[in-house]
């Protein structure tokens, strides 16, 4: 349970997010992705750190040097925070829709 | 298969657009927003007043299995009939301030329409609010279900 509210926490962070959206094209090393942002080095890493712990991030080792980039899966689930939402208005409205169409006007 | 209900809130802002398709004639998806024994029955809640007018306003109250009951109201700065109805909406005893809710009703044939709702919250940090309650209820939910289980097997345990 926590870990998913780690999750939104981690997204409400406005680096963190244009972290994830570096990553959407390419996988990138922490320098590289570090060198696309004013902030020290250090304080990069530790977004990438929070990102890769609740799992928004996957590392790969690629030769000498680790690769950061998008788990998928887990940003899907992200995404799918406001399904809950949208289910509760589509069956309000579904029941609208039922009750109208039963509708006979009193006359 | 394409989703019906569609929600669409952009990262950041502090409104958000519901749209909806219906197997109905706008007439009668607009007559179940503007009549009191109508809005009852779908929305499951008591209208103690409903002014489907210019100027009006309503008072709703729905009361959950434990019989709490919950209010909320606002006022009607526009209505006009089959087409649109901009009104606020509250809910009592609650933080998540007043919303303003614009409805455009529209017919896409004889027998289909589309409701747009566009409903503007007071803050960023409100609209989130209210989109994350039910997924955060759901979360309690599946969590007071795993209690449950766990305190099923607890008991098993001890009465072995």
């Amino acid at each position: 349970m926590n870990l998913r509210r780690d999750v939104f926490q981690a997204i409400a962070d406005p680096t963190r997010r244009a972290i994830l959206l570096l990553l959407a094209t390419q996988a990138m090393t922490a320098g590289a992705i570090a060198s696309n942002f004013d902030t020290a080095r250090p304080t990069v890493s530790k977004h990438l750190q929070i990102l890769t712990e609740c799992e928004l991030l996957k590392q790969e080792q690629n030769g000498r040097e680790i690769y950061y980039h998008i788990n998928a899966k887990k940003m899907k689930e992200v995404d799918e925070f406001i399904e809950p939402f949208r289910k509760m208005w589509d069956e309000r409205f579904n029941k609208l829709e039922s009750i109208m169409k039963n509708y006979k006007p009193k006359k | 298969m394409e989703q019906k209900t569609k929600i669409n809130a952009e990262d950041g802002k502090q409104e958000l657009v519901i749209t909806r398709e219906f197997e109905l004639p706008v007439d009668l998806l607009f007559k179940a927003y503007a009549e009191p024994e109508l809005v009852e029955q779908w929305m499951g809640t008591k209208v103690l007043k409903l002014e489907s007018k210019k100027h009006g306003s309503y008072h709703f109250e729905s009361s959950d299995h434990k019989g709490n009951k919950y209010g909320f109201h606002g006022v009607i700065h526009e209505f006009i009939p089959n087409q649109k109805i901009i009104k606020t909406f509250e809910m009592e005893n609650t933080p998540f301030g007043v919303q303003l809710e614009v409805y455009q009703f529209e017919p896409i044939t004889e027998d289909t329409s589309k409701l747009t709702m566009h409903v503007v919250y007071e803050s960023v940090a409100q609209r989130d609010q209210v989109l994350k309650m039910p997924f955060a209820q759901g979360i309690n939910m599946a969590h007071n279900r795993l209690q449950e289980i766990v305190s099923k097997l607890t008991d098993q345990l001890t009465h072995q």
